[in-house]
Order: C-alpha cells, then structure tokens, then sequence
C-alpha cells in the first residue's frame, strides 16, 4: 500500500472513533453540555485537559522551535508547564467548589457586578478567539501537508468533525474525544521520538537517550551537537538564549500565568465531582503533558543532529544503501573536518524526504557557490574563525533553509520508520489541533450562551432553551471559527502570544484576587483587568500594529522595539499581571470594602466541605 | 481537630509558600537565572542548567502538584473540612 493510501486509512479510522464517540456521548442537560454532567474521572479530566492543551503549535512546531533555539527553547518548556502548579494550587480546586459553570460567572458572582463579568467575557472572547485561528490554520496544515487535499478543503473537513462532536455532545462529547485523541497524538509523537533515540544513543527512553553517549562512543549527543553548531557558525546549543536573560525570564512567567489564567484550560476542572479531585487532576494532567513536553526536547536535538550529519558527511552518521541514518563511532569521535569539500552532501545523492519536502516548499537548497553541494551553516556569524573557515573553503553562503515544523512533520521519514509511522503522525497533528479547537470552542459558547445569554439578557430562560442556545452558540462559534481560519486576518502568527497576554493579564489576576484577597471589591477588580489589559495590548500593538494592521505599529512613541528593559512583546504578560494586582489594591483601598455576603461567600469558597456537582444557577 | 478557618486558612497559605518557593527555585532559579553556573556541573550527559530548564523542572513540578494535593488532603482532615 503506498503512503497515502495508509495515510487516508489511518486519518479515517481516527475520525470515525471520534464521531462514534459523540454519537455515544450526547448532551441531554445543560449540566452535560457546560460540565460533562460533573461526573468526570480526575485521571480522564487529566487526559482530557493534556489534549485540550497541546495544541497544533505543540505538537508540529514546539521541537522545531527548541532545535533553532537551543537552551533557550526551554521557556517553552517550563512555562507551558509551570503554570499547571499554579493552576493546581491557586485557581482550580476553588472554582470547583465555586460549582459555576464558567470563569466570567465567578468574576461577576464574586465582584457582584454585571460589568466585572462582562469584561470578563470579552477578555475570555478575545482570548479565545484569537488562539483558535491558529488551530483552524493548523488543521488546515496538517491536511494540506499529509493527506495532499487544499488547505480550504481541510478545514471544512476539519470544521464538520468537531461540529459533530460539539454541537451534540458539549463538554461531555468533548471530552471523551479529547481522551481519545490524546492516544492519537502521545503516540504519534513518541513513536517516532522511540526509534531516532534508539538509533543515536541505543537508549529507547528519548529522555534519557539526550543525556546520553552516541552508540559505540564515549561522546555525549549534547557535546556532539554543541561541537558541531559552535564550529559551523551556530550559538551553543546547550547555553544559546535568545534575548536577554530577564526576557527569558519574563516571558517564562508570562507563559506560565497565562496558562493558568486561559479559561477553557481551567473550565475543564469544572468536570470533576469533587474538590480533591480537581487537585489531583491537575496533577495527571501535567503528567500527561509532560509526556510529550519531555520527549519534544530530545527530538530537537536528535533531529537537528541528524540534520546536520545528513548534510555534512564528518559529523559521523552515515547513509547506508538503504536510506537509513547510522551512527560511525570512528568517525564521530574523529571530528573531521566539517569544512573539506567532500564532505559536504552532493545536492544528486540528498535523501528521498528531503525531495519530498522540497516541493511542499519548506525545504529550499539554493546552490549559491555553484560546487553541486549543500553548505548548511550560520553565514551571519560574528564568529571570525568560521567566517575565515567558509571562505577558505569557498562557501558562499548558507545554501539550506528549513522550516521549523520539518523536524517533527519528516522526523518519521528522516529515521526511515515504516508508512504507517507517517500515517500516525499525520493523524496525531490532526487530532492535537482538533481537541484544542474544540475546548476553545467550549469555552467561546458557554460564555456567550451561559453569561450572555442566560446572564444578562434572559435570566429566566428554561434548562431546555438554555441547552438549546449552547448548541446555536456552538454552531455560530465553529462558523465564525472557520471563516476565521480560511481568512486569517493576517497576524496569524502574533495571536497566540496574544491569547496568552490577555489571560495573564486580566483574567488570571482577577480570579486568584477572587480567592485570596477577601477585601478586594468590585472597583479594584475591574479598574485592575482594564488596565492590566489595556498596557498589554498597548505594549503588543506598539510592535505588531493597531489590531496587528501593518503600518500601525507605533514604537517609536514608547521609545524603540522592546524598550521595556528589553522585554519582547510576547513576554509582556507578565508585567500586565503585576499592573493589574497593583492598580487593582490602590482602587480597592480608595473606595469601600465588598459586602458582608461576598466575604462569607469567600470564605466558603476556601473550604472543600460542602462541594457539590456544577450547577448554573445564577 | 481544630476547627478554626483562620488556622485552617493560615495552614493552607504556609503549605502554598513553600510549594511557590520550589517551583521558583527550579524553574526561574536554576533554570534560568543559575543556569549559567550549574552548567559546569554534569548530570550524566546533560549540563545541569540546561537540564533544569528542558526537562528536571517538569518532573518536580508533577511531583509539587502531586505534594499539594496529598497534603491538602491531610490538612483538611486536620481541620475537619473534608469532603464527605
């Protein structure tokens, strides 16, 4: 059977497991459809949540990513897991035993006000919005890519599956697909990540394979690697840092509260039956999370390694007849020179997947020296020892460009693994960017449905109708959601760090201020969320434009790019938050403290004893 | 049994501190700030900073989260505000 064909199979079979899954799990209440009925397994609430999480962006580019920034790479890392633990101790159990439906319904409850639960739902809109065009793009991707149909075509399929699931099921059908494409996607990504570590370090655990020796050598893959980027012009694998240290360190925090403050990671907890429950799932979650977000690292450097040995015969991996990668321990530990002209690969003998990836135009070989070799090096090196090297050697200039998603999407092809590896991984994409897709899509309808609908507009509407409105909401949010996707509005690529500033910055502070200041009043929270929101946006339009429209950037008015203490935009989330908790105390100590009935309310959101199952009354 | 919710809140404040300054002292510390230095030391074939910073701080952070739900466990009891 040839690629696609096992591609078409393997791809079918996923979606036919998803919708059999709706199919079983309808929503009959509004108490299935906002919280899957509260009868979730705190281990299901944790595979569900690592699939709701890892998105498109984690599964097809994260690696790639690492692999270009080395060392650095690790504030993807930890703060997309860091802020589990903040999520785990300082918002969920409490929002469980709040036993509301949705986050702005808190925010409104405990600020006792229509307008702090109003700006909550557009913080949560805008959020929520925003990091589904990426997902809807990236099912667009994954389809255009592994199974040869437009991208416009992908993301109809793409729309039609979770409109099945969705519309139907709510939370309760969505998270039993959740589950099941979590086993679509963990496999998918440790499948192929099992057999590179194997073959470079005869280690199975990619874990531990990165810490580890290449077979037959007493090399470390790290100094191997480190040895080979330093001599072709590259910054140190092991110590690069993109930026300065306090931007890294920034924008690490950033990542990590915007991840506990975006609402359809933590309306997931809402699933559980208990408050001791919604404390251990956060910790399975991460557990599964971090089952790939493990693995990602070593496959960055595993691949970029083999990226470079493909290229350059002396850094000691060799070709055998059949295509395969294996490692040459002689020549390993010989280090060759990586600057003699043989060793360079002759553009004729480049590997099948690199002529496959060639014509997706993610791979790109320009012969700038005319020799019939590929020089894949850093001719933008501030190193003078490489430059005077490359000359000597006659390169002129860097004549391999490759996409950053390549390391994930052709690791399988790379390693040489059967088809139904590439099959698998096809399938995984598509399902990290499916039940991403979906969980946002949750979290836009109950918030319209549930905090607009039912809370401002029409307070007495029946169960029936209520549930009647989530599937409309649904149904007009998968629309929006597509169109969306089909035309991105062209800043595609800032919205996920914007998705992340707002959550860090309005809504995050505003719910941990909920819980842990009894005192904070309805002023102080909403004067809070504005300004923490207005000085993000402010700060990210400065640099991406008005609404991210090019030629509206603005940055010279706050005194050149980054000049917050050289902090990027994508790492202002961070000091958004601490705007919003500081403006938040001033105003709250300036005007009159919560009523009596908000401070017991507190108080027996403090306390697990009492707990019980979600409702929505309001 | 102590039936006090300002104790009982208190407790809970001390347990949450010490769990923040470990997941402080992993991730920002010695995965970012003394990263640089730890580099030096080897743990098995990784640098230690950049170890901390790809893959250690995950797994204490599962074991954190895993901490302070057992703990919580036990301090609800303690004050006897469990759950049913």
């Amino acid at each position: 059977m040839d690629l696609q064909t096992i591609t078409y199979l393997v791809v079918g079979a996923s979606f036919a497991l998803y919708i059999g899954i709706a199919i079983w799990a309808r929503a009959g209440s509004t108490s299935e459809f906002y919280a899957a009925g509260g009868s979730v397994h705190p281990i299901t609430n944790g595979m569900a949540t690592a699939a709701d999480w890892m998105s498109a962006a984690s599964f097809i580019s994260m690696a790639g990513l690492i692999a270009n920034m080395g060392y650095g790479g690790g504030l993807f890392l930890m703060g997309w897991t860091g802020g589990y633990v903040l999520l785990a101790m300082l918002l969920a159990p409490y929002l469980r035993k709040f036993g509301k439906f949705t986050v702005p319904q808190f925010i409104g409850d405990r600020f006792y006000s229509q307008t702090a639960s109003t700006v909550a739902v557009i913080c949560l809109l805008t959020a929520s919005l925003t990091y589904i065009i990426g997902q809807m793009t990236g099912v667009g991707v994954a389809f255009s890519r592994f199974l040869g149909v437009s991208s416009e075509t992908g993301i109809y399929i793409g729309m039609a599956i979770v409109f099945m699931y969705a519309v139907f099921g709510g939370m309760k059908g969505i998270t039993y697909t959740q589950v099941a494409q979590y086993v679509v996607l963990i496999s998918a990504y440790l499948v192929p990540a099992i057999f590179i570590s194997l073959q470079l370090t005869g280690n199975p655990l990619p874990q531990l394979g990165l810490g580890s020796d290449i077979s037959g050598t007493d090399t470390t893959l790290l100094q191997k690697l480190d040895l080979v980027v330093k001599d072709l012009g590259f910054d140190q694998y092991t110590t690069a840092m993109p930026g300065s240290m306090l931007n890294m360190f920034m924008y690490t925090l950033s990542l990590m509260i915007g991840t506990a403050g975006l609402p359809h990671v933590i309306m997931r907890f809402f699933t559980v039956p208990t408050v001791k429950d919604a404390r251990s799932s956060a910790g399975w979650a991460l557990v599964f999370i971090a089952l790939l977000y493990t693995t990602a690292p070593a496959i960055a450097a595993m691949a970029k390694l083999n990226l470079h040995a493909t290229v350059n015969q002396a850094v000691g991996l060799e070709t055998t007849a059949a295509g395969n990668l294996v490692v040459n321990p002689e020549k390993v530990a010989a280090n060759a020179d990586l600057y003699a002209a043989e060793n360079s690969l002759q553009y004729e003998q480049r590997p099948e997947w690199m002529k496959r990836w060639e014509k997706t135009g993610l791979l790109k070989f320009e012969d700038k020296n005319g020799d019939g070799r590929i020089q894949y090096y850093n001719d933008k090196t501030k190193n003078a020892d490489v430059a005077a090297k490359a000359e000597a050697a006659g390169w002129k200039g860097n004549e391999l460009t490759v996409n950053a998603d390549i390391i994930v999407m052709a690791n399988p092809e790379i390693a040489l693994l059967p088809n139904w590896v590439i099959a698998l991984v096809a399938a995984g994409g598509l399902a990290a960017a499916l039940s991403t897709a979906a969980g946002l899509l949750m979290a836009i309808s109950s918030a319209v449905s549930h905090d607009l609908v039912k809370g401002v507009f029409n307070p007495n509407i029946s169960d029936k109708n209520e549930l009647l409105a989530g599937k409309i909401s649904m149904a007009v949010a998968i629309v929006i959601a597509g169109y969306l996707g089909l035309n991105p509005p062209g800043f595609a690529a800032g919205t996920v760090a914007l998705a992340f500033g707002i959550a860090a910055s309005s809504l995050f502070p505003a719910i941990m201020m909920g819980i842990f200041s009894k005192k904070m009043n309805r002023e102080g929270a909403i004067a809070g969320m504005l300004s923490g929101l207005f000085i993000t946006l402010f700060y990210v339009f400065a640099h991406k434009g008005i609404f991210f429209i090019k030629g509206t950037e603005f940055t010279d008015l706050i005194g050149g790019p980054n000049s917050f203490f050289g902090i990027t935009p994508e790492a202002f989330g961070a000091v958004g938050a601490i705007v919003n908790f500081i403006v938040a105390f001033v105003v709250d100590k300036v005007t009159k403290e919560p009523p009596e009935h908000i401070q017991h309310m507190v108080e027996s959101v403090r306390i697990p004893r009492g707990s019980k199952l979600v409702d929505g009354a309001h | 049994m102590e039936n006090n919710s300002k104790t009982y809140w208190g407790t809970v404040l001390g347990l949450l501190t010490k769990i923040l300054i470990i997941w402080f002292a992993v991730s920002f510390g010695a995965g970012i700030l003394f990263a640089p230095a730890l580099n030096s030391i080897s743990l098995g074939g990784y640098p230690l900073g950049f170890w901390f910073a790809h893959q250690g701080s995950i797994y204490i952070f599962i074991a954190l989260i895993f901490y302070y739900a057992k703990k919580m466990g036990d301090i609800d009891r303690q004050f006897d505000v469990h759950e049913e």
